[in-house]
């Protein structure tokens, strides 16, 4: 019964911030939008405990609400972005862009629906759990070559990202 | 008793990513953009970890795993890139950004 209930908390106050995230009424500057993301990523992480997967949630928070909002906010800070608040919304794109994206999540709820219900069958309860030993495991074991090629493609990012910040781009 | 189900992580799943998409797809300003990518990826990586969990298989939280460092790269090298245009063309705006060549 809690579980239900931090349920629908988690999962209504990650789409609110993820709504504030693109669409905020208040205000339009990026640092607004980066707080709102942090916190949808803190609730997401909350819905990933809820799933039981609590080495991921943990990696959620330090990598993405530690890390790239960090980034993000170190850019927008870099950058100075005083323009985009005085630029006007369109209203005709952003009636088009709610048609195009209500057909989407027609289409995806349609799809949705096709699947048989789980929740009212008890008989598969699920029993996963995404704790870091079993996780680690199929890690190091199954998987691990795709690893060590993350590791060349994070070095790979590390010097593109180099390249790129120097003063002249030749 | 735990009424919630594979289709309500998946229903959440697809809000956000349609959150995400009407972002990238109104906004105008390409942090703003790139942060709607990022809602996207995190709404694939919610559907993923609720497939694993309800499924019994822990290969979809090894996915979500690889798809968060994957993130991390691809932000770090998508943000160089935009401070390396914006030294260019003093803006982030995507309506000032709509020629290739710097």
């Amino acid at each position: 019964m809690t579980q239900e209930i931090l349920f629908y908390v988690f999962s209504f106050l990650t789409l609110l911030s993820g709504i504030l995230v693109v669409a905020n009424p208040v205000s339009r500057n990026p640092v607004t939008s980066a707080m709102f993301l942090v916190l949808t990523i803190l609730f997401m992480a909350g819905l990933f405990v809820l799933l039981h997967a609590f080495f991921l949630a943990a990696v959620q928070i330090l990598v993405y609400a530690g890390a790239v909002i960090v980034l993000f906010l170190f850019v927008i800070m870099l950058l100075d972005l005083k323009e985009e608040e005085t630029r006007r919304v369109r209203k005709i794109g952003a009636g088009i862009g709610i048609l195009a994206v209500a057909s989407v999540f027609g289409l995806m709820a349609r799809t949705i629906g096709t699947i048989p219900p789980t929740a009212s069958s008890g008989a598969s309860r699920p029993t996963l759990e995404g704790l870091t030993a079993p996780l680690g495991n199929a890690l190091f074991k199954q998987y691990l070559l795709p690893f060590e090629i993350l590791s060349i493609l994070l070095l790979v990012a590390m010097v593109g990202v180099i390249l790129l910040s120097k003063k002249d781009l030749r | 008793m735990n009424g919630v189900g594979l289709e309500h992580y998946l229903i959440v799943s697809a809000a956000l990513f349609c959150i995400g998409l009407f972002g990238v797809v109104t906004r105008r300003s390409v942090l703003v953009i790139y942060m709607s990518l990022e809602l996207m990826l995190n709404a694939a990586n919610l559907a993923l970890v609720a497939m694993s969990r309800f499924n019994g298989n822990l290969d979809g939280q090894i996915m979500v795993f690889f798809t968060i460092t994957v993130a991390a790269a691809e932000v770090s090298v998508g943000l160089a890139l935009i401070v390396a245009l914006y030294r260019k063309r003093q803006s982030t705006h995507v309506e000032d950004l709509t020629t290739m060549k710097l």
